[in-house]
């Protein structure tokens, strides 16, 4: 049932992708997303068509597993191109009944999808070849000169992996009062809407009590292992950039020169 | 009403390598008023198999028959048969929820449509049943000992009046007293009412004093079904598949060793004591 | 002094009912006194409320005393700048195993103790390497927590807690969520901590079967110690321990039933090979 949910999909591979800084990725993906909208014309998305496929290509993860992600904003996909098809005014192309699609119309469409199509996959390639625990150790790095600002980062980063850690876990234990309940006679399916949020009463409750239950127990266990906040904490697995970490950067200064070079 | 399992298989995790055979070819009957005790450890399949019996869980092979029906027939009730077949999970209080102890104990019977009467009698009945005081009845459920809440929890399960009353687990994480307290609770239950019980562990000790018949599975299948003495005598495979008989299953094997006469058959402490002192020539 | 005293250690709580008026106190510990030494293996017996768990908690400083002194490696724990040398001198198992490891990967999670300690990258690696292999979860290292048994996830806190490098490890019902065989795994990890590493062990338990190899037992009921001894003199009295709601092993209990029938055997029997040796003596003796 509900533990065939995954988050955080990663795909073990052994590849360049997976093993470049996680910092690089994430400035990487913001980059390819920056770019995506910065080109305008039919060179540009040839110039991002190539650098997704050879960033494709490098991860060594079936293309079928970015195409999946796909499948979650296929219904905002059509919307878009819905609304930029016939909401976009300017010289007419074909004309039924009031609707009108028009010529930018018909561009800025076909650009849009192409655009969000990009960055899903884009972002796929992201989270398929970083494991949730080295995203998050790349964001409190990359957040790290925010403590200025007296932003908690490393709290932050240290809620993101405790709850990546205890989803499953709390994943499961959600199937199991849901058994139960539903072996009291609790029905979880049948009703209109208001019966069916009243019959989560008996699920969450639970739920929420062995949740904090959980958080209590987890408090006591990481004091008295000593854990007192990100300060004097050493780390047993750093981040270090090494060599093909700079040549990732190298190569994506030079596609960010490119995408502006088509504009000009 | 008499369950039966025929040819049960039940597979996960879809038709890729990563699939798991969680119950093998299993074959049961479960004849009214038996008190029986379904031995395996973690991952055995036990608590997969139990899910089978109230429908909680459709097998992938293989049919089971409530009272002569198949439960998955199309149009069977399976709101009446999860009373009938009353199911108590692993760590039960887990699923408590109402502001008090009575109301929580009314859900299952609520839910089954009675009218108010009959479920605040119900209720009643089974808190009577696992032994709660009627001082605790409006107390809210969190506030009680953990043996307290466990009786609380198979309460609103008897509160539907089951045939049939599985408990996973019972006496799991209670100390020694808590857990003579609840299987004494249900054993005493079972001879009132004559309720089969079906109580899974993977402790042979606690249930061979009170159970008439054992299963013990392994990897899914049924290893043995028989009396907790012929099961016993398989001490040495029980050991190869992660269980152990009861101590005094081991020092009769011993003593027997040693060229002491002993019966084998002496499972509890006082046939133990008598068994030796026979063989010793002070009987 | 030993590596933990404790002197007449008094823990009160106040009850306080829905609008936070008093209702009363409750003396969760009474007057105990306690002295482990240095490589010892201590097991603290006692039925749920007891005031076990809430005598192992001062040993950490989770809690402080309300009276009395708990001293560890000669450090008073209510001293606020003993804290984190308390906590990193005496580690801590709890005993629900999904509520503890922190890590979403077995290695990470054994690391969190040393990263919060302040230890340098290379010598968590080594620590984290030596712990794992010490309870026998090296080759798990990898794995994700939650695939792991109970048994072994058990194992991996325990690796989390050794690779602090404490001097003591205090185990607060490590093996009451596991099945037999989990908890034959985790005494058998404990056993050889203390014995090959000479780690001083406090074992709180209510399996009577997990303290036969300590050095030292205290029965704890009512907050108060009731009993102490070797694990042979307190399992010498079967009727006591019965009234403190705790499980005799069997062959225990059959030893006692015997003598009572008027066979000779002496008091205390802890393992079947003892009873069986015995009864053969007789069988031979009534023989000859």
């Amino acid at each position: 049932m509900l533990r065939d949910i995954t988050l955080g999909q990663y795909y073990q591979a052994d590849s360049v992708i997976h093993k470049l800084d996680p910092r690089v990725k994430l400035i990487a993906t913001i980059t390819f997303i920056i770019s995506l909208f910065i080109v305008q014309n039919i060179a540009g998305y040839v110039i991002a068509a190539i650098f997704l496929a050879c960033a494709i290509k490098l991860s060594k993860v079936p293309f079928r597993f970015m195409v999946k992600g796909m499948r979650a904003i296929v219904f905002l996909l059509l919307l878009t191109v819905v609304f930029n098809l016939f909401l976009t005014p300017g010289e007419a192309l074909v004309s039924v009944w009031k609707l009108t699609i028009t010529k930018e119309g018909l561009r800025t469409a076909v650009f849009m999808a192409v655009r969000l199509t990009f960055l899903i996959i884009g972002s796929s390639v992201m989270t398929l070849t970083t494991t949730p625990n080295n995203l998050t150790d790349g964001m409190e790095k990359l957040m790290g000169p925010l403590r200025i600002l007296k932003v908690p980062v490393h709290e932050v980063a240290m809620m993101m992996s405790i709850a990546l850690r205890f989803i499953p876990v709390l994943l499961e234990e959600t199937d199991k009062i849901m058994k139960a309940q539903i072996a009291r006679g609790a029905d979880f399916e049948s009703g209109n809407l208001i019966k069916k949020a009243k019959s989560l009463v008996p699920l969450l409750v639970p739920l929420f009590i062995s949740a904090f239950r959980r958080a209590n127990d987890l408090a006591m266990a990481m004091e008295a292992r000593c854990y007192r906040g990100g300060e004097n904490r050493t780390k047993m697995k750093p981040l270090q950039y090494k060599r093909r970490d700079g040549i990732a950067y190298l190569v994506l200064i030079c596609y960010l020169a490119v995408c502006i070079g088509t504009k000009i | 009403m008499p369950l039966i399992l025929d040819h049960v298989d039940y597979v996960y995790g879809g038709d890729t390598e990563l699939a798991v055979h969680a119950l093998k070819d299993v074959s049961l009957l479960i004849p009214d008023g038996q008190f029986i005790g379904l031995i395996g450890h973690t991952g055995s399949g036990k608590s997969t198999l139990v899910q089978h019996l109230n429908g909680l869980i459709k097998p992938t092979g293989g049919s089971i028959y409530f009272n002569g029906e198949d439960i998955h027939d199309a149009d069977y009730d399976k709101k009446k048969l999860r009373s009938k077949v009353g199911l108590v999970f692993q760590y039960p209080e887990h699923q408590l929820f109402e502001i008090d102890v009575f109301s929580d104990v009314c859900f299952g019977p609520k839910n089954l449509g009675l009218p108010r009467q009959e479920v605040e009698l119900r209720a009643y009945a089974a808190l009577k049943q696992v032994g709660l005081e009627d001082e605790f009845f409006y107390q809210s459920p969190f506030d009680l000992s953990g043996g307290q809440k466990r009786r609380v929890a198979i309460a609103g399960v008897l509160a539907m009046k089951p045939d049939i009353l599985i408990l996973d687990e019972p006496t799991a994480g209670l100390d020694p007293k808590g857990r003579d307290e609840i299987l004494d609770q249900i054993a005493g239950l079972h001879e009132e009412t004559g309720i089969t019980v079906i109580l899974v562990s993977h402790s042979m000790e606690d249930v061979a004093k009170y159970v008439q018949r054992i299963i013990v599975m392994n990897r899914g299948s049924v290893l043995y079904d028989d009396t907790p003495k012929a099961v016993f005598r398989h001490y040495k495979e029980l050991e190869q598949v992660g269980l152990a008989a009861p101590q005094v299953t081991y020092i009769m094997q011993a003593l027997r060793e040693k060229g002491m006469p002993v019966n084998m058959d002496a499972t509890t402490i006082p046939e133990a004591r008598d068994e030796i002192l026979r063989a010793l020539g002070r009987a | 002094m030993g590596i933990i005293k404790t002197e007449k250690l008094v823990f009160e709580y106040i009850r306080r009912d829905e609008e936070g008026n008093v209702e009363g106190i409750t003396r969760a510990v009474d007057e105990v006194d306690l002295d482990v030494e240095q490589g010892d293996f201590v097991a603290i017996l006692g039925h749920n409320g007891s005031g076990k768990s809430t005598l192992a908690k001062h040993i950490n400083a989770i809690l402080y005393p309300t009276e009395g002194t708990v001293w560890v490696d000669g450090m008073d724990t209510s001293q606020e700048r003993n804290l984190w040398n308390v906590r990193q001198s005496a580690g801590m198992v709890f005993q629900n195993p999904d509520n503890q490891i922190i890590g979403q990967v077995v290695e990470e999670d054994v690391g969190f103790g040393p990263e919060n300690m302040g230890v340098p990258t290379e010598e968590i690696w080594e620590r984290v390497e030596e712990s794992l292999k010490a309870v026998g979860m090296y080759e798990y290292r990898k794995h994700s927590p939650n695939k792991l048994s109970g048994g072994q996830k058990q194992r991996v806190s325990i690796a989390g807690v050794i690779a602090m490098h404490p001097k003591c490890i205090i185990l607060d019902e490590p093996t009451a969520m596991l099945d037999p065989n989990g908890r034959k795994e985790v005494v058998r990890a404990v056993r050889a901590l203390n014995m090959a590493e000479g780690i001083t062990v406090v074992l709180i338990t209510h399996y009577m079967e997990e303290i036969i190899h300590a050095d030292k037992v205290f029965v704890m009921d009512q907050g108060k110690i009731a009993m102490q001894g070797t694990p042979r003199e307190i399992f010498s009295h079967v009727e006591r321990l019965q009234e403190l709601r705790l499980d005799v092993p069997q062959v225990t209990l059959l030893a006692r039933e015997l003598q009572k029938k008027g066979i000779g055997i002496p008091d205390g029997i802890l393992t079947t090979e003892e009873l069986v040796g015995h009864l053969d003596k007789l069988i031979n003796k009534s023989v000859d």
